[in-house]
């Protein structure tokens, strides 16, 4: 066993921790919220150029790496700084698709997204879809050459600042069932295309984008038809991984703040951390933390896993962090008392992020239920 | 013991429920139940409603103007009001101010503010924390020194929930630096229109400013807004600070957003059932339920034990511990009930806008920021914390 990182990943985690602590503060990160841009395009650039995206593709793509633990490093660092620039959406699922399933034409997209230079979306989830990825109704009509698709897709991250988006419709089959799914490359200036931009309660921005009768060549589609099922659960399974590894960034970041906060702040004469009731929930905090660590250690470890493997560490990690999530947001602003509810203080946005991630892909109760059968079947 | 209710009080439960048919406007009942923001003339409007019936004041003595409702009739009140999904009432006046004014004001004093908190004319906010003394309320820092016939006022207040609507601010001021630390504390009302008070707005962490630091730069008041006698202030403000906390059980509110979690709950689809089927999900409604009739008990045990005259003492702290926690989880759950519609932050939507598009079921969009929001519960009003200190201490004396 060895639970170092490579060199190589050390490297990347060390520039990355550098780059973002010398250049994305919380009070630039307030500002550019405050001015409600969804993110800031310098930055965003400056990390392509740092090869972070590059980071999160495999070699043959022409990325740097692209397995469970370069995700988890490079997300880790993300959540560890609060970075709100496209890079779930556009590297980690819609990439990650075009990786799985692309023809060599369609990769070249990748090394755009390694690039920088542009920006994809992962339009999936709908309206009543909540964290069902087996639930989709848009459908995708073939004829003539031609693909029509329609329907409506929620909570699509950076929808309204990608370039192209990959869809997910459907060709056979009710709503429910995985056979049938299909994914669809589509530019988000085509005819029929409406997208409705806004922010979320942590920062980031996401879209409502509905197609109606949007029509696409043939050539659009991503793989084979109605087979994209396995393809989007590993790309969730990833960009699970890679929330998963934020949030325990995030956590870091919380706990970091907390910790200095206890040494700090007096009451009583005394500081706070001197208090035996508040020393031991955050010593029951760090303990969270560190499961926290290790839950997303297992998942990244069993990322490349056969489907039933990798899905079982998908549910325990994604249940596990929500959990802790849950406990390190609530007791950080509690150990900070009103200044942790404040806007202008870095925590509550680190609390708000970690809050939120337990709505992505599957909360703790959906990922409970999911693990158990996971174990049944 | 019995713990059904007299036919009387059954009556009034119904002279309650018809009134708030009647009177309680749609639009404000709709912003209420949907978790929307009230804006200052909202809560204004529904007090001089409730004010027209002589229901404003529930506690206060009726040569005054007040309901004089006993404890039960109070709960009922407040259990109704709240199913119903009326606004709450502005405590800082009628439910904070006014009783200390009650206890130990002069006459002149409660004459003069009692009517104009009645009928409006006063919004009055608390002027009680400090950056740097929060729970540890004694460390306040504020100077009050007399001049003449004026105390002249300089420091700093923080955490004023809805100071940005007040014209009147009851403070907690030093008046004797060289005292003990509780000693040289005293109570004044001070007018916010005076020269030399600012109020800056605080953007918490559900994107609202509710609360404000207020600032005092050689602000002239006059003596005669001191309440009670010099230096004796802390005395008063403990006062308060029980009747707040009998107020922060919260059981109305509880059992308004548990029905609201039932019926989202049972109107959601997940994963091909109802969320009330899923058996984690349900789980924990279930438990948060069974928390909370034991606390509406606990609660009423309490409140009947302060009508019988016992004061309400650390009996207090054990509710504001338990009804804050029910009241967060509750929220929390709520929050997980919108699943992925819980994500988008729509200010314009929650500010009564309807132009915006609001994604999902109608309870989603104040879900979050709600959740939020209720973490000030177990922060104000003297800290969980504090609260159990104050019970391991007076009731278990360790």
């Amino acid at each position: 066993m060895d639970f170092n990182l490579t060199e190589e990943r050390a490297l990347l985690r060390d520039m990355l921790q550098r780059f973002l602590s010398e250049n994305y503060s919380h009070e630039e990160r307030r500002k550019l919220l405050a001015s409600g841009k969804a993110y800031d395009t310098s930055i965003f650039k400056e990390l392509a150029d740092l090869g972070i995206f590059g980071a999160l593709f495999r070699e043959a793509e022409g990325g740097l790496g692209g397995a469970g633990f370069d995700i988890a490093v490079v997300f880790e660092e993300l959540g560890r700084a609060g970075v709100i620039e496209p890079i779930l959406g556009n590297a980690v699922l819609a990439g990650g698709l075009i990786s799985e399933l692309g023809t060599g034409e369609q990769k070249t997209l990748i090394g755009d997204v390694i690039a920088g230079q542009k920006i994809l979306a992962f339009a999936h989830t709908e309206p009543a879809s909540r964290y069902d990825l087996n639930h989709v109704t848009a459908t995708a009509k073939a004829g003539g050459g031609q693909i029509t698709l329609s329907g409506t897709k929620a909570h699509v991250p950076n929808g309204a600042q990608a370039d192209m988006i990959v869809v997910s419709a459907r060709e056979a089959g009710t709503d429910w069932d995985e056979k049938g799914i299909s994914l669809f490359l589509v530019p988000t200036d085509a005819k029929g295309v409406t997208i409705v931009d806004h922010p979320n309660v942590d920062g980031t921005s996401a879209a409502t984008i509905r197609f109606e009768n949007v029509v696409v060549d043939e050539g659009a589609r991503l793989g084979a038809s109605g087979v994209a099922f396995a393809a989007i659960e590993t790309a969730v399974a990833r960009a699970t991984l890679a929330v998963c590894a934020e949030a325990v960034g995030a956590m870091e970041a919380a706990k970091a703040l907390t910790i200095e906060y206890l040494k700090e702040r007096k009451q009583f004469g005394i500081a706070i951390g001197k208090f035996q009731a508040l020393q031991h929930r955050m010593a029951d905090l760090l303990i969270e933390v560190e499961q926290a660590r290790s839950a997303v250690i297992n998942l990244a470890g069993h990322l490349e896993a056969p489907r039933a493997l990798r899905e079982r560490h998908v549910s325990a990690t994604k249940n596990l962090i929500g959990r802790a999530g849950a406990l390190v947001a609530e007791e950080t602003v509690q150990l900070h008392g009103g200044i942790g509810m404040t806007d202008e203080y870095a925590l509550s946005h680190f609390a708000r992020r970690i809050v939120m991630i337990d709505h992505l892909f599957g909360d703790v109760d959906h990922h409970l239920e999911r693990f158990i059968s996971l174990n049944a079947a | 013991m019995d713990l059904s209710y007299t036919p009387e009080e059954e009556a009034f439960r119904a002279e309650v429920r018809s009134f708030l048919d009647e009177k309680l406007p749609r639009q404000l009942k709709e912003k209420v139940r949907l978790g929307k923001r009230l804006t200052k003339s909202d809560m204004e409007s529904w007090h001089a409603i409730l004010n027209a019936r002589g229901w404003l004041a529930p506690n206060w003595p009726k040569e005054y103007g007040g309901a004089e409702w006993d404890a039960v009739q109070r709960m009922i009140f407040e259990e109704e009001a709240c199913l119903a999904h009326a606004p709450r009432i502005v405590p800082f006046g009628l439910s904070m101010l006014a009783p200390v004014l009650l206890a130990f004001g002069s006459e002149e004093q409660r004459q003069h503010y009692l009517p104009r908190i009645l009928n409006g004319e006063d919004w009055w906010c608390q002027g009680y924390s400090e950056p740097g003394a929060g729970s540890d309320l004694a460390a306040l820092k504020t100077k009050a020194v007399r001049d003449g016939d004026h105390y002249v006022v300089n420091g700093q207040k923080t955490w004023t929930t809805l100071g940005q609507h007040a014209n009147w601010i009851f403070c907690l001021v030093r008046t004797d630096p060289d005292a003990k630390k509780q000693e040289g504390i005293s109570f004044l009302l001070i007018d916010m229109n005076t020269p030399g008070v600012t109020v800056r707005p605080i953007v918490l962490i559900d994107g609202e400013a509710e609360v404000n630091e207020v600032f005092f730069d050689d602000v002239r008041v006059p003596a005669s807004n001191l309440v009670g006698e010099e230096n004796k202030g802390w005395t008063y403000a403990k006062y308060l600070l029980t009747h707040e906390r009998t107020n922060i059980a919260g059981v109305g509110f509880s059992n308004a957003a548990l029905a609201t979690l039932k019926h989202v709950a049972a109107s959601t689809q997940s994963g091909g059932k109802s969320l009330d089927q899923n058996p984690y999900f349900a789980a924990r409604m279930a438990q948060v339920e069974i928390d909370l009739m034991a606390m509406a008990t606990t609660n009423l045990r309490v409140v009947s034990a302060a009508a019988k005259g016992q004061a309400p003492g650390a009996e207090s702290s054990m509710l504001k511990i338990k009804g804050t926690v029910i009241r967060q989880e509750l929220s929390s759950l709520l929050r997980r009930a919108a699943g992925p519609d819980a994500m988008p932050f729509l200010p314009d939507y929650l500010d009564g806008g309807d132009n915006v598009p609001a994604e999902g079921p109608e309870h989603a969009p104040a879900s979050a920021p709600n959740y939020f929001n209720m973490r000030k519960l177990s922060i104000f009003g003297g800290s969980n914390e504090i609260q159990r200190t104050i019970i391991t201490k007076a009731i278990l004396e360790l």
